[in-house]
């Protein structure tokens, strides 16, 4: 029932250089995709090229197999909420959820009916009546989203549309936007530059930097298995560490760890939750604690391991203070090599 | 003494506000009347003028009050009809067409960037520069030739010379201020390019139309010279007769007639003032207190 959606080696280009550059996506029918990025690594022109706002220069966007390029883009099954609201100031708010329906041709009592359902399952019911302006950003938002909803997309694209809303209303109407795409099990493809959105919201999470796509896969494996070291600086907290990879064997200032990649020069990465503080006479490497940042729920430490700088994140009663000597264990599950 | 000391501070100064207030007001009660009676007293006149039989020098008002210059206004066998005629039906049609073409030239100028852009904007602002005067006499051989000299549709051509660039500066402020996601907004939730101009765009800019569409009006309502060169006397409108009114002895009827052509570009100014000021006024910066 729900629809698969399928980029094939995208390719955008306004004219200087290509802005999405050979991005190939494929988003399995009800799922919610998030399209992860630094602003301008070309998520949003992606999203509009799914949407048909603009033609790309090459490649292929297909639902269920069929391409889309040729179709206008009123024509496809897409419904699209942008960052801003962008209700439609001249009309009521239940004109502007009833706004898709019209151009399909809906009667007129059946538009009020469906627009009256869409504005109550996003809790706004008796807005109706009211013109833009007169609610809330979020409400605006949800009304956005219910506008979109109403259609019965096959395909939902978002494009950042909570970054507009502060901070508590962002989590709210996230959490809405959860609900209600597993209710409709719409195909939803969802651009953003908050990385705890999209591991929150989306069932895989698709990276993109520079117009490329760096990896794709569940927030757990870009979490914890970055494939690029391009990933684990996006996503922040990972330590990397030169070394050399010899016989499934990563050696460096950290010693000698079991991994498996191919033999040559070699980054790891461990991220810091995963490195653990153990007692003198288990396997390890001594460090001195450098100094430690309190943050409640835990402790970041920085420590001195032979001269290579290590940071983790401990238990809040694992009392640490600058001076300390510690043993440090990394445990080879939580290591990954990359290419620097 | 010092926990009072601290208040003390605002307490002097209010005096001293409550003094510009005063002032400021004292400037506006005086400024006000007499901008208004600057505005309004020299119709004044007009309006004794219309009405007079006998008006001799040294009496404040006409000394033989008539009816007779008002009547001629509304007298069918009378020029001044066939004037009106040809005033509103010449300024409605320029005011349409100069809108219609400043909707397309103002959309490109606002929004688009592209080769030439600023020699365009210069060469529509050129016939504001270059006087009417040397511009028609110029293309005034072609209107002969074209069999456009002595009509309507030549009047309402070289009207359509001077309020297009207006209307398409103005048209350009006003799509500048147009957020176009709306029109992306509405195209993925299903409006082909026909339905978002006439239910999205066209909403949207239309009180900034309604006013370009106004000053259109406005500048074809008023015009003389152009219309005297190309419509040589055949195509007569209320300024034209205005003027021949002027240089004959009969002030009353003319009188009449300045009156004919002032209230229906203020009664017009009036029901679109709403448009020029006050809240979601489209041109920003226009017509704002």
């Amino acid at each position: 029932m729900a629809t698969r959606v399928t980029l094939e080696d995208l390719v955008v280009d306004y004219g200087a250089g290509p802005v999405v550059d050979g991005v190939g996506l494929d988003v399995a029918p009800g799922s919610l995709v998030a399209l992860l990025g630094p602003s301008g690594c070309g998520k949003s022109t992606t999203l509009r090229a799914v949407a048909g706002l603009l033609q790309p220069r090459s490649g292929d966007v297909r639902f269920d197999g069929r391409s889309q390029l040729a179709v206008a883009p009123e024509r496809r099954p897409v419904a699209m909420v942008f960052q801003a609201p962008l209700l439609f100031p001249h009309m009521s708010i239940g004109d502007n959820v009833a706004f898709g329906l019209r151009m399909r041709g809906v009667g007129r009592e059946e538009r009020r009916r469906r627009a009256q359902e869409a504005l109550e399952r996003v809790q706004l019911p008796g807005v109706a009546d009211r013109r833009p302006g007169q609610l809330s950003g979020g409400q605006e938002q949800r009304v956005s989203l219910a506008r979109a909803l109403v259609v019965q997309p096959e395909v939902l694209l978002l494009d950042e549309p909570f970054s507009a809303l502060d901070a508590s209303l962002r989590v709210e109407v996230r959490e809405l936007v959860a609900q209600l795409q597993r209710e409709a099990g719409v195909t939803t493809l969802f651009v953003t530059h908050d990385q705890e959105e999209a591991t929150v919201l989306a069932d895989r999470v698709a990276l993109m930097l520079d117009g490329r796509l760096e990896q794709v896969g569940t927030p757990r494996e870009l979490y914890e298995r970055p494939a690029t070291l391009a990933v684990a600086r996006f996503f922040g907290t990972a330590n990397a560490f030169d070394g050399v990879v010899a016989d499934g064997c990563w050696r460096g200032a950290l010693g000698a760890v079991p991994v498996r990649a191919e033999d040559g020069a070699g980054v790891l990465l461990v991220r810091q939750e995963a490195v653990r503080v153990v007692g003198p006479d288990d396997p390890g490497v001594d460090a001195v604690v450098l100094r430690t940042a309190y943050a409640g729920t835990s402790v970041r430490a920085w420590a001195d391991a032979g001269g290579t700088e290590v940071a983790l994140v401990v238990d809040p009663t694992t009392r640490l203070v600058a001076g300390d000597r510690v043993r440090l264990h990394v445990p080879p599950e939580h290591c990954t090599v990359v290419r620097r | 003494m010092s926990v009072l000391a601290g208040p003390a501070v605002p307490v002097v100064s209010p005096p001293r506000g409550r003094a510009s207030r005063s002032w400021s007001a004292a400037v506006r009660a005086v400024s006000l009347p007499l901008l208004l009676a600057g505005l309004v007293l020299p119709f004044l006149p007009l309006l004794l003028w219309a009405v007079a039989e006998r008006y001799p020098y040294p009496a404040l008002t006409p000394t033989v009050t008539s009816s007779r210059p008002l009547r001629l206004l509304a007298d069918p066998t009378s020029e001044v009809l066939t004037g009106l005629v040809n005033s509103v039906s010449i300024a409605v049609a320029v005011a349409i067409i100069a809108a219609l073409i400043g909707l397309s030239a103002g959309r490109a100028l606002g929004l688009h960037q592209f080769r030439g852009k600023r020699l365009v904007q210069f060469l529509l602002l050129a016939p504001v520069i270059v006087p009417g005067l040397a511009v028609t006499l110029g293309i005034q051989v072609f209107f002969i030739r074209y069999g456009l000299s002595d009509t309507r549709r030549g009047v309402v051509l070289v009207h359509l010379l001077a309020a297009v660039p207006y209307v398409s500066l103005v048209m350009s402020s006003v799509y500048a201020n147009l957020d176009l996601r709306l029109e992306d907004q509405a195209r993925t939730l299903g409006a082909g390019p026909v339905q978002v101009f006439l239910r999205i765009t066209l909403p949207a800019v239309a009180p900034g139309l309604a006013v370009a569409g106004l000053f259109a009006f406005l500048i074809s309502w008023g015009e003389y010279v152009l219309t005297l060169l190309v419509g040589g006397g055949a195509v007569k409108t209320l300024p034209l007769l205005l003027y021949s009114y002027l240089g004959s002895t009969d002030t009353p009827v003319a009188a009449a007639l300045g009156l004919a052509l002032v209230v229906p570009p203020v009664l017009l100014l009036a029901v679109t003032s709403r448009l020029l000021s006050g809240e979601g006024t489209p041109l920003a910066g226009f017509g704002r207190t």
